[in-house]
């Protein structure tokens, strides 16, 4: 019988080394896997590469990961004021930054998931975050050449799951979880509820079990059950 | 007398036509939402994975899992769909959305624009305004004619870091609409008791005034919100 689930995000967290690449899903704090991020900050590894679209959105989870100490290269492309651990690392020179465009972030990790040697796209021709990169003119347009990026670890957060690892997600939890979970060698989920085989009907399984290696049912990081309390108008 | 923030979205709402896909940036662009006329059924785009985003949830009645791209919890209106950010930036980058309302630091004569970097600025972030930039067909500029300091913001060459070349299609200030056509600038409106002559002045491109050059017709409020100051 496969069963991918494990009691404690300890566990889950516990073959992650020092130097590993790790993506950890989530869009501000809609599907950011808290507990998993938490239990990896107990390990107190060195050299981290994290790949996120933020850097945090406050001193917990993810905010808090990067202020560590832990983390010596973040991949991402929006790093809001509320990721203060991460300005104040990086404004020391104690963080590298490799900041991408958000559709060339997550199509760099499709890129991987899909087995694709990496794409030609328009986002970024003529501007600084395309500088060195080689481009093409396909039928009278500029592109740039963009290689894929996988990762050795996944984090990622759904609202549901069974034993075989198949997932759904509530709201806007989807963002990067859904393309994480098909670019790293191990995919670790955080899920709220762990339902029986079948529960998930087929039409509403967002990511398919066979991207994922191990899940955890855990309470929310406390944090997370907060209402944002930051306004339309936020960056 | 010039447009407050609130009477630049109520121009830019005014000029979206029905059945529009909208994506809408931080700052005078999120405010047009305010400003729809329902009957048009202008589809907004949050590009966390929202087609369809509703007004801010009331207080109290937030879904935690719910956030549109400026983090703030949002509600969906009818017929809203969900998804995740590779669909999202499939809609943003193949072409899909048919508007971007984005704000700028500069706009230059050639349709360049830069909006995603401050120079000077320490820690940078881009997020989508790239793959807006380059893949929506109609990118409207929201934004004050001038700086703080007075200063022209729509120029002969971007001096601030771009964030795509040649992809502006219209310029909304706090005192003219100006079209970006092949051949150049383009005043279409100028605010009442403001001449061309004067929007020429705040210019650094030069502006060709369009033979049906007009008056900017808004009221002095909107749902009890001053349009003009």
């Amino acid at each position: 019988m496969i069963n991918k689930t494990l009691a404690t995000c300890s566990e889950a967290v516990a073959s992650i080394f020092d130097g590993a690449t790790i993506m950890c899903g989530g869009f501000g704090n809609a599907g950011m896997p808290g507990r998993l991020i938490e239990a990896l900050r107990a390990r107190g590894l060195r050299d981290l590469v994290i790949i996120s679209n933020g850097a945090g959105t406050g001193p917990f989870a993810l905010g808090a990961l990067m202020g560590d100490g832990g983390v010596s290269k973040w991949i991402g492309s929006f790093p809001t004021p509320t990721a203060t651990l991460f300005r104040e690392r990086y404004l020391k020179g104690n963080v590298e930054m490799e900041l991408l465009p958000q559709g060339t972030l997550v199509e760099r990790i499709r890129a991987a998931g899909a087995g694709l040697g990496g794409f030609f796209t328009p986002t970024g021709v003529g501007t600084e975050l395309a500088a060195g990169k080689e481009t093409r003119v396909i039928d009278g347009r500029e592109y740039v050449f963009e290689l894929p990026l996988a990762a050795d670890f996944a984090l990622i957060k759904a609202h549901r799951g069974d034993r075989l690892g198949n997932l759904s997600y509530r709201g806007t939890m989807r963002n990067f979880n859904m393309i994480m979970a098909t670019a790293a060698r191990t995919v670790l989920a955080e899920v709220d509820e762990l339902v029986e085989v079948g529960a998930i009907p087929p039409d509403d399984v967002h990511t398919p079990g066979i991207f994922v290696d191990y899940l955890v049912q855990v309470a929310r990081h406390p944090e997370l059950l907060k209402v944002a309390t930051r306004g339309e108008d936020a960056p | 007398m010039t447009l407050t923030r609130d009477g630049i979205a109520y121009c830019v709402a005014r000029d979206l036509p029905a059945g529009s896909y909208v994506n809408l940036g931080v700052g005078i662009p999120v405010l047009v939402a305010g400003y729809l006329d329902p009957r048009k059924e202008i589809f907004l785009h949050s590009e966390n994975g929202i087609l369809g985003v509703g007004p801010k949830a009331a207080r109290g009645q937030e879904d935690l899992d719910l956030i549109s791209a400026g983090k703030g919890h949002c509600t969906l209106v009818s017929g809203a769909s969900l998804f995740d950010q590779s669909v999202s930036f499939t809609m943003i980058r193949g072409g899909h959305l048919t508007h971007a309302v984005v704000g700028a630091i500069e706009v230059a004569a050639n349709g360049d624009f830069a909006n995603w970097r401050v120079p000077g600025q320490a820690v940078p972030g881009v997020g989508g305004a790239m793959d807006l930039a380059v893949g929506v067909p109609n990118v409207f500029i929201a934004m004050s004619h001038v700086t703080n300091k007075g200063q022209p913001k729509i120029v002969n060459r971007c001096r601030a870091p771009l964030t795509a070349r040649g992809c502006v299609k219209r310029i909304y200030t706090d005192m003219a609409i100006i079209d970006v056509a092949a051949d150049g600038l383009v005043l279409r409106e100028v605010l009442s008791g403001m001449s061309p002559d004067g929007i020429l002045a705040k210019t650094e491109a030069a502006l060709t005034i369009a033979a049906d050059c007009r008056e900017i017709d808004v009221p002095q409020t909107c749902n009890g919100i001053e349009l003009l100051q």
